[in-house]
């Protein structure tokens, strides 16, 4: 007995020890939580939509010119949905040419019909799912890569929930609105012959046209360069080339730079393909327009002076935060599909400094009454369920440093809970030891019958609040998960310190005077 | 010091005026908080956008509501925690164009630029939050699909370690709880966010704890009161588990108390429904669990009679009924019979 007395004795202190080091220092090895370090949540929704559509559009433009390469007049073509698309008006003679292409295209799209000159193409579902998840994908990919060039530590990037949700948690973050754009903005750099413009109005632009987009063609607008400072910027219209030049996906590396005025500018290079297909292009078209469009939406639209190979420039009117925030995302990659934000918390630094300090003073409150009470209550006994207590809070502080759990305002919520419900099982305990000591049992007798008595209860009470915590964490994110697991951690230690720790406080005692217990 | 230590009141006399009180307090609850419009939900759940401000002097919620006068929708403007801290909360209603995601990013960034303009005064953003209305259906349909799947679980465990009347007790118990933590709050004007279905979940396991507790000295007292009836033996249960239940409640009332008073506005209506469940939780471990389990008891046992006698108290001849489900766990903790 003595021996086994020592043995525990010897466990509970290395698990104090240990302990303490996985804790100190604390400030650096417990993590917090958005609502306590300040930063910023979101929730992101990936348009996947525009993936597809981007898909359609090239394959149909891709069968249009091609029959149009062949002489076909009359097809018009369009796109019924981000995921069909339809030719009208294809003349018989080009039936045959109408099913070789469509070999090109059967391993995305199903032809669904095609009577009088009308074929339509539908994706493939099992393609347009695997699509919109590569889209996903890419976008978590591409958002992860501007987020690490924001130089943010311990930045969250992921999936949530259904498909297309992404959740980007951004700790520390003061500037929200700046790594909102960086993060939304697309980015989608394309370069494109201008055949006509710039036009101040849609109508101007379109007059020589007679009022229709020619095919194969777009509209795009943009701010117009030539505004005096101080006078509102208007708007100028475009005729540009639906197909682009080079696009995004063609650069190397993008930087900030400045213009011949010494405006803020983004240079950019290259890759070797890119600068191949650029090359010819520019070469052909000297003295000609070039549309430098973001995000549809022309930036400026220089005149080609001569053949440029891999390397460029962006020039508009940017201030310099903005060149290098441009810079940033066209280094990142441009996202597949364009976001849209379904939910915003932002938490600012001050805030989160009050809460850690009103979290802590209702932690000591908290356990400065149930130490009284259990005091007051059980005289000396409560030192020992003090003991457990404490021993409990360590070793819950100890497993989250250890498993890296984040530490957030609920989670200070489930330490409070976890004092005062983490005394229950003491208390079902000492009742007990009580309850045996009125029988007239002898002090040795009566805290073991306590303990064994109501160690399948404390087992059962367990189990229920875990259940409870189980769903807790199914349901909640960030803060609440948070909640959950001090809570889960938490009833998991109390029944070794509850139990085992408490015991041996017990035994430890009754050595001494087996004649009477403080309780 | 022991308190309840030869406790032995008559919980079962009390079981209709303890019923009637319950009823009272919900119906009483939600039909207040009907007539008020129903259960004031948080952003989480409705959408919408809060932004909090900390300004550097006092400024009065109308200086605040005029210089938002330019913005659409209503909008809700009040003094936020302490009000010598000078924090104002400005809540803006989902708009439509949120509906399209556009609004979303839009709505707190112009409330700011507003009150920059307006010049009430320096301020400092305190926590912004939007959420969207997919987010908040969402959320709405994750918080009752949790909280229905835990009772559930709670009830399957009890059933199997226990018996079956005994999770129809703890069920009840449960909702009864949850449902007198929403009235409360919907009484007191607090608002339903993720914070509190946070604590609603944390009550049920609290509760269904407390029952467990009963329940566990029931069947140990199942095998030490032969001679009694099963509503006597729970009647006996709840006696002498009284004391640890009260002091139970009492620490972590206590703990949770220092939670409502210095936390901070953000965990304000958390710990409010937790003191609210705590009491209940108690409360209706004793009231509710209990004397549900010894109404179904008897039940059970008129059932098995067929012509059960009007009196309700069965003889010994019922004994077996109750007894066999002890006498198959017995093997398991022979131990504890042994000590005895």
């Amino acid at each position: 007995m003595k021996k086994n007395l020592r043995w525990r004795l010897a466990a509970i202190v290395a698990v104090i020890v240990v302990g303490v080091w996985l804790i100190y220092p604390p400030s650096q090895k417990i993590r917090l939580g958005l609502d306590l370090k300040g930063g910023v949540h979101l929730v992101l929704r990936v348009q996947t939509d525009d993936a597809l559509r981007v898909e359609t559009e090239t394959a149909m433009e891709r069968m249009r010119s091609e029959l149009v390469k062949a002489g076909a007049t009359g097809v018009t073509a369009a796109t019924l949905s981000p995921t069909s698309f339809q030719l009208t008006g294809v003349p018989d003679a080009q039936d045959a040419l109408v099913r070789q292409l469509r070999t090109e295209v059967e391993a995305t799209y199903n032809p669904v019909s095609s009577s009088g000159g009308t074929y339509r193409f539908e994706m493939k579902p099992n393609i347009a799912v695997q699509m919109r998840d590569d889209t996903v994908t890419q976008a978590i990919r591409t958002i992860e890569n501007r987020v690490n060039e924001l130089g943010v530590a311990e930045p969250v990037v992921a999936r949530q929930g259904t498909a297309d949700q992404i959740l980007v948690q951004l700790p520390g973050v003061t500037d929200v609105a700046r790594a909102k754009d960086i993060i939304k903005s697309t980015a989608l750099l394309e370069l494109k012959l201008v055949e006509q413009g710039p036009a101040p109005t849609q109508e101007a632009l379109l007059q020589s046209t007679n009022g229709a987009v020619p095919p194969g063609m777009e509209v795009v607008s943009g701010v117009s360069e030539s505004s005096a400072p101080g006078e509102r910027a208007g708007t100028n219209y475009y005729l540009v080339r639906k197909t682009p030049i080079i696009t995004g996906r063609d650069l190397r590396t993008a930087r900030q730079t400045l213009d011949e005025y010494n405006k803020p500018a983004v240079g950019f290079s290259l890759k070797s393909d890119g600068a191949v297909k650029f090359g010819n292009a520019t070469g052909a078209n000297i003295g000609r327009a070039l549309a430098i469009i973001l995000d549809n939406r022309v930036h400026s639209a220089p005149r080609i002076d001569g053949r440029i190979t891999d390397e460029g420039r962006i020039s508009g009117s940017f201030t310099q935060q903005e060149a290098a925030d441009l810079a940033l995302t066209l280094r990142s990659g441009a996202l597949p599909a364009s976001l849209t934000y379904l939910e915003e918390r932002t938490v600012g630094p001050s805030l989160g400094r009050d809460s850690i300090r009103a979290g802590i003073i209702a932690s000591l409150v908290g356990l400065g009454l149930v130490i009284l009470f259990m005091l007051g209550y059980y005289k000396l006994s409560g030192i020992n369920a003090i003991v457990a207590m404490a021993l409990n809070l360590l070793i819950l502080a100890a497993l989250m440093a250890y498993f890296g759990a984040t530490m957030t305002l609920p989670g200070i919520a489930g330490f409070i809970l976890t004092i005062g419900m983490g005394v229950d099982s003491n208390v079902l305990i000492f009742e007990r030891i009580k309850e045996e000591l009125a029988a007239q049992k002898g002090v040795r007798a009566a805290v073991a019958a306590g303990f064994d008595r109501v160690f399948l209860t404390i087992l059962d009470t367990h189990v229920a609040s875990l259940i409870a915590a189980a769903f807790l964490f199914q349901f909640g994110t960030g803060p609440i998960r948070g909640f959950a697991i001090t809570l889960t951690i938490g009833l998991l230690t109390n029944v070794f310190t509850s139990v085992f720790v408490s015991r041996t406080l017990f035994e430890m005692v009754i050595g001494r005077s087996t004649q009477r217990i403080s309780i | 010091m022991r308190f309840f230590q030869n406790a032995n009141y008559d919980f079962i006399r009390w079981r209709w005026h303890a019923l009637v009180l319950s009823s009272a307090v919900i119906i009483g609850g939600f039909v207040l908080m009907l007539l008020r419009g129903g259960m004031p939900l948080g952003i989480d759940f409705t959408g919408g956008t809060i932004v909090v401000l900390k300004f550097q002097q006092h400024v009065s919620d109308e200086q605040v509501r005029d210089a938002l006068d330019v913005l659409p929708g209503e909008k809700v403007v009040q003094q936020y925690g302490d009000p010598a801290q000078n924090e104002i909360l400005i809540r803006f209603p989902q708009t439509e164009q949120a509906e399209q995601g556009f609004g979303l990013e839009a709505s707190s960034h112009q409330a700011i630029t507003a009150l920059e303009k307006a010049n009430v005064g320096k301020f400092e953003v305190l926590s912004t939050e939007v959420v969207g209305p997919v987010v908040g259906a969402d959320l709405q349909r994750k918080g009752i699909y949790a909280t229905i799947a835990s009772i559930l679980g709670l009830s399957i465990y009890i059933a199997l370690r226990f018996r079956f009347i005994f999770a129809v007790g703890a069920l009840a118990a449960t909702f009864h709880d949850i449902f007198v933590v929403l009235a409360m709050m919907g009484f007191l004007g607090y608002e339903l966010s993720l914070n509190v279905v946070a604590a609603i979940l944390t009550i049920t396991g609290y509760s269904v704890n407390d029952t467990i507790v009963i329940f566990d000295r029931v069947r140990e007292n199942v095998r030490l009161m032969r001679r009694e009836p099963l509503d006597q033996i729970v009647n006996t249960s709840v006696n002498q588990t009284l004391g640890r239940t009260v002091i139970t409640a009492t620490t972590t009332f206590l703990a949770v108390l220092g939670l409502y008073v210095f936390g901070g506005e953000v965990l304000r209506g958390f710990a409010f429904a937790m003191l609210v469940g705590v009491v209940t939780g108690t409360y209706s471990t004793i009231f509710i669990a209990a004397t549900i389990a010894i109404i179904l008891s008897r039940r059970e046992l008129k059932a098995r009679k067929g012509a059960a006698p009007a009196s309700g108290r069965p003889s010994a001849a019922d004994k077996p009924a109750a007894d066999r489900p002890a006498a198959s766990r017995s093997k398991k903790s022979g131990r504890n019979v042994r000590a005895s």
